[in-house]
């Protein structure tokens, strides 16, 4: 049995303090209605608890979050999925700046547009990889300073037609990690020591098997999201910036 | 004082912007940009708040509305001394405020309808100079006293508090305005006072705006070269002198304006065409002093239009809706969904891009226009 509850008038720091309670007793699905601007919702909770949210999401919902997976059935604001670990974030609606900042594990499933510096300082660590799915457009600085996991863009359900699928300064900084783009981009786009790639084969099994899933959680076939030719963009080299500060 | 900065300093935060506007002119009751901005209260930490609403005096349209702030009552009858033997006021009172237990020991606030007595020779753009000349004139030497708006039919009620605190001491809730704009402070690097709360506001300009301009020094000398003085200690006072000379008095088109503000990269200059090419790069030498650099989101107002913008990079949040007449600007969705829960299009402009909206013409008085 859910547990279901309309937010009210309450806080942030209520909405968060009932969730918890409701763990301690050994709740593990939640159905939240009527959130708009709550911020740090399941902030930093560890279990494996199954979530729907209903509204507009505040700041930094599921920051350093290990655990949940969340379905938000409308848009969420800047910071969604903040160094998050573990579980998973499925957002139907949009977001906005941010969108798994210093991203550790976990996925991130966005269906429509992301804002600026999506996925900055993404990293991976033994079984610990990243990744975030983007079915719109995304601005200015995505996987800037990226350390590892694994960004794909589709373009597809974006709001804006007019607008390139990535922004500028795409993965500056990169060492680690690989973006996916759905069709070509103009190299103006690219930040400085990146290479973009045709997929092998290793590479599209593994697409493949993340958009399976996106696919079933948005409810989306998965022909239509293979229908055009993916690049992928990685850094240079192991170490792009290693001569940069010594030298 | 800096052990109270200083325990405060580690919260993180940024400031809260809202702006709402009628297309068609329609009043929108306070009730609504206060409910907006308070629904951004966690961006704010008490030390600021404020608001600017246009068509508040309907009764006064024809008349420059003094919004004036006095340290205490021998500062205010220094001023009137001074204003009456200056300007003509046609009506003058107290502001009308309401008793909030958290805001203790509230500067005076009364403000004056006026006309500049010469007014039939001169023109438009010569009566306005006059009166910003008076207002520079004052802020500049008059002790304790600072006028906050001088606008036609508008008005900026702004202090030290929250903003449902200053929604309330200010009776916001008993206005009604075509344009409304509200701020909710997190001062950073300037004094929490009550001339350094937002809007700031020159004759019809008002501006509210989160972030920093690190650019502060550099656009302050360069506004001094045009007669502006900036008074208020808070960095956003120099975008509302730098939107009145490039806009006003330059005869800028908006849009062009903010890309003066707000220009694209020089990487981004090299893939224009020729004619545009050399019309941003000759705006980048001109303008060089009015360029502002670091992080902003700016909601600034006139009397006939609100725009909203972000610097080039994003570095501060914006949020634009629509619903029929009314177009919503806020830091936060939420902010724009808690007074408008299903409207038809939510968008996040893009960095540096102005979003520009005019009422349409000719349905206010002394509308204008600077698309």
């Amino acid at each position: 049995m859910s547990v279901v509850f309309n937010v009210g008038k309450l806080s942030y720091t209520k909405v968060n303090q009932i969730v918890r309670e409701k763990i301690l007793e050994g709740k593990k699905a939640f159905e939240i209605h009527g959130v708009n601007g709550h911020r740090y919702l399941l902030a930093g909770i560890k279990e494996k608890i199954t979530v729907k949210i209903w509204g507009t999401v505040g700041l930094d919902l599921g920051c350093f979050m290990s655990g949940p997976e969340i379905y938000v059935y409308g848009n969420v604001q800047d910071g969604c999925g903040n160094t998050m670990e573990e579980g998973k974030i499925t957002v139907y609606g949009m977001a906005g700046d941010v969108v798994g900042y210093s991203m550790r594990g976990g996925k991130i499933f966005i269906k429509g547009d992301v804002g600026y510096r999506v996925g900055i300082h993404m990293k991976s660590y033994q079984d610990k990889h990243p990744v975030i799915v983007i079915g719109g457009k995304a601005g200015d600085f995505l996987g800037e300073y990226m350390a590892g996991g694994t960004i794909v863009v589709l373009g597809i359900y974006s709001q804006h037609p007019e607008r390139p699928i990535v922004g500028k300064f795409l993965g500056t900084g990169m060492h680690g990690g690989a973006i996916y783009l759905r069709g070509k981009i103009d190299p103006f786009f690219l930040g400085k020591n990146l290479k973009v790639s045709s997929l092998n084969e290793e590479d599209q099994a593994y697409l493949k098997k993340i958009l399976k899933e996106y696919c079933a959680d948005i409810g989306e076939d998965l022909g239509v999201l293979l229908n055009e030719k993916f690049f992928k963009i990685t850094p240079m080299s192991h170490r792009p910036y290693g001569n940069l500060y010594a030298y | 004082m800096w052990d109270f900065i200083l325990k405060d300093y580690k919260e993180i935060s940024g400031c809260g912007v809202s702006g709402i506007i009628n297309l068609k002119g329609g009043l929108i009751p306070g009730d609504l940009i206060i409910k907006s901005i308070v629904c951004q209260e966690e961006r704010g930490n008490g030390l600021g708040a404020g608001f600017a609403g246009y068509g508040i005096y309907p009764d006064f349209k024809d008349f420059y509305a003094l919004h004036v702030m006095a340290d205490d009552k021998n500062c205010l009858e220094k001023f009137e001394a001074f204003l009456f033997q200056k300007i003509k006021a046609i009506y003058h009172e107290p502001i009308p405020t309401r008793k909030v237990k958290t805001i203790k020991n509230p500067p005076i606030f009364k403000r004056y309808f006026v006309k500049p007595e010469i007014e039939e020779t001169l023109s438009l753009e010569e009566q306005e100079n006059k009166i910003i000349e008076m207002v520079m004139y004052i802020n500049a030497n008059l002790k304790g006293i600072y006028i906050l708006s001088s606008g036609k039919n508008m008005g900026v009620f702004k202090g030290v508090g929250f903003p449902s605190e200053i929604a309330e001491f200010f009776r916001i809730d008993e206005y009604q305005a075509y344009i409304w704009t509200a701020h909710n402070r997190f001062p950073t690097n300037t004094p929490g006072w009550w001339g350094g709360a937002h809007p700031f506001s020159l004759l019809d300009w008002s501006i509210v705006h989160n972030g920093e301009i690190s650019s502060y020094g550099t656009n302050k000398r360069y506004l001094e070269l045009f007669g502006y003085k900036c008074t208020l200690l808070t960095d956003t006072e120099v975008v509302t002198y730098l939107l009145d000379l490039l806009i006003r008095r330059h005869k800028l088109p908006i849009k062009l304006a903010c890309t003066a503000l707000a220009p694209p990269f020089w990487m981004e200059i090299e893939c224009l065409n020729e004619e545009e090419k050399n019309l941003i790069e000759a705006l980048r030498v001109v303008y060089g002093g009015a360029l502002l650099n670091g992080p902003f989101a700016i909601i600034f107002a006139y009397n006939g239009g609100i725009v909203g913008l972000t610097d080039r990079s994003k570095l501060r949040p914006l949020v634009v809706a629509k619903s029929g007449d009314l177009y919503y600007l806020a830091s936060e969705e939420a902010a724009i969904r808690t007074i408008c829960p299903n409207p038809e299009i939510v968008w996040h402009p893009k960095a540096g891009e102005p979003v520009i909206l005019e009422i349409t013409e000719g349905t206010i008085p002394h509308q204008k226009s600077y698309k």
